[in-house]
């Protein structure tokens, strides 16, 4: 299994999204490009059962590669990763998932704020995270920790989200860098 | 989670750990063991890492309480519909012709798994000639799970996954509520034998017509996922069978070459 840092330029970027965020990313995925200098993780809520309906979904909207993160898989720039249900994502020091069936946290498993957390452990400042719409607060302790530890905290503008309650949240509770609608998103990813 | 402890920091607690006590967590997946032991750390209120580390090296009581949460002892009845359906419909009937069979349930933490198997076996007509084995490396959890009782609160919960897993019979019939928990039956608890048992560092004790290690080995970093492997296979006669977590994979260990996969669901049958 590929391991390590292979193909990667070690920059990570995890988007959190809760109701209302899989037409946000309908929206996002297909502008990325396909040489993104990145890998993108996506931390979803959902339910457990409708797993790889949901990579298969996603991977109708995009040129880059989907897949749901495996545990132990070292992760690459250009790729799609989805956090499988019913697990926390987390993230090693080699640049590998690691998945934690452990309590759930803000009623979730896979919780935005654990992703959050664990990547800012190990990525630190080539870290950006983005909190999309949902009706839960999950997200904004991870934003938090994200900033403190040199990474970027980008919110979904909560005029621009199905459910604007969760990017709202980070934006009270001043956990982040900018306010961007999903055009800004966009090109956030296309100019890494 | 405001704390967040170092590396360094996290290496020794765990030495303290492993030289005090013999637990040996220094080939667990760190990105969790980082996450678990932030989290005692914030639920714990202690006020600096010195006191906590104070706490875990001076305090053997403690020391219950740490396994415990270091590592993760969530669990349910008849968890993932589809497995429980593929022991009930593919494997089983192949254990039928056995003069006897041994199962190991290998981390069974509060021991939810090893019920959920012994009502397979009781509603197949098989437990009278099956001996339940089942470990874990922390007593507590393993002295619950001997007890057979658990909350009656989660009763409903376990009776609808036992539906979606094809059980065709009363739930309740199992149990005996009293107030807010409920016991197993005895029938039942009489054929399960609990013991404890480190993964990392004890070593095969029988052999056994199936083994299941669920949701365990995701905490394990590769070289340890290898040698329990080692162990299972060392464990697990031929045709006998192994049966992981939906999240883990036999497909990537030296062993696999002796195994096949049946159906889709995470179990393998040993071939040679």
């Amino acid at each position: 299994m590929a391991k390590g840092k292979l193909n990667s330029s070690g920059r990570l970027v995890v988007i959190g999204g809760s109701a209302g965020s899989l037409e946000a990313l309908f929206v996002i995925l297909p502008a990325i490009k396909k040489d993104l200098a990145c890998s993108i993780v996506i931390v979803l809520h959902r339910k457990s059962s409708n797993d790889s309906a949901l990579a298969g979904l996603l991977r109708t909207k995009t040129q880059l590669k989907v897949k749901e993160a495996e545990e132990k898989d070292g992760i690459a720039d250009g790729c799609v990763y989805l956090a499988p249900g019913d697990y926390h994502l987390l993230f090693e020091e080699d640049h590998t998932f690691s998945l934690d069936d452990s309590e759930k946290v803000n009623y979730s498993r896979p919780s935005i704020d654990v992703s959050f957390e664990s990547a800012a452990d190990v990525y630190g400042a080539d870290l950006t995270c983005i909190l999309l719409s949902g009706a839960n607060a999950d997200g904004t302790a991870g934003l938090k920790c994200v900033r403190r530890k040199g990474g970027l905290a980008i919110a979904q503008s909560p005029e621009s989200a199905e459910v604007p309650y969760m990017p709202q949240q980070a934006i009270i509770n001043n956990a982040v860098d900018y306010v961007y609608g999903l055009e800004e998103i966009i090109h956030f990813l296309n100019t890494m | 989670m405001e704390i967040s402890i170092s590396r360094e920091q996290l290496d020794q607690l765990l030495n303290e750990v492993f030289e005090r006590y013999g637990y040996d967590f220094s080939d667990y997946s760190r990105a969790s063991l980082t996450r678990r032991v932030n989290r005692l750390f914030t639920l714990d209120k202690f006020p600096s890492y010195a006191e906590f580390l104070y706490k875990v090296k001076n305090d053997p009581s403690y020391l219950s309480r740490f396994v415990e949460e270091i590592t993760v002892n969530v669990t349910e009845m008849f968890r993932d519909a589809d497995f429980y359906i593929a022991l009930r419909e593919r494997i089983l009937p192949e254990l039928r012709a056995k003069p006897f069979i041994r199962i190991w349930h290998a981390g069974c933490s509060t021991g939810e798994e090893v019920f959920s198997m012994a009502i397979l076996l009781q509603e197949a007509n098989l437990l009278h000639k099956s001996l339940l084995y089942a470990t874990d490396l922390n007593p507590d959890v393993v002295a619950r799970a001997k007890s057979g009782i658990f909350p009656l609160h989660l009763m409903k919960e376990y009776s609808e996954n036992y539906i979606a897993a094809g059980g065709r019979e009363d739930f309740s019939q199992y149990y005996t509520a009293q107030y807010d928990r409920v016991i197993f039956s005895e029938a039942m608890r009489d054929r399960m034998i609990f013991s404890t048992h480190n993964l990392v560092s004890d070593s095969s004790f029988n052999e056994f017509q199936l083994i299941l290690c669920r949701n365990v080995l995701i905490y394990f970093d590769k070289d340890l996922q290898e040698r329990v492997f080692e162990l299972f296979d060392a464990s697990v006669e031929r045709l006998g069978f192994l049966a992981l977590g939906s999240k883990e994979t036999l497909k990537f260990a030296p062993i696999i070459s002796r195994y096949k996969q049946i159906g889709k669901e995470k179990i393998w049958r040993k071939e040679s």
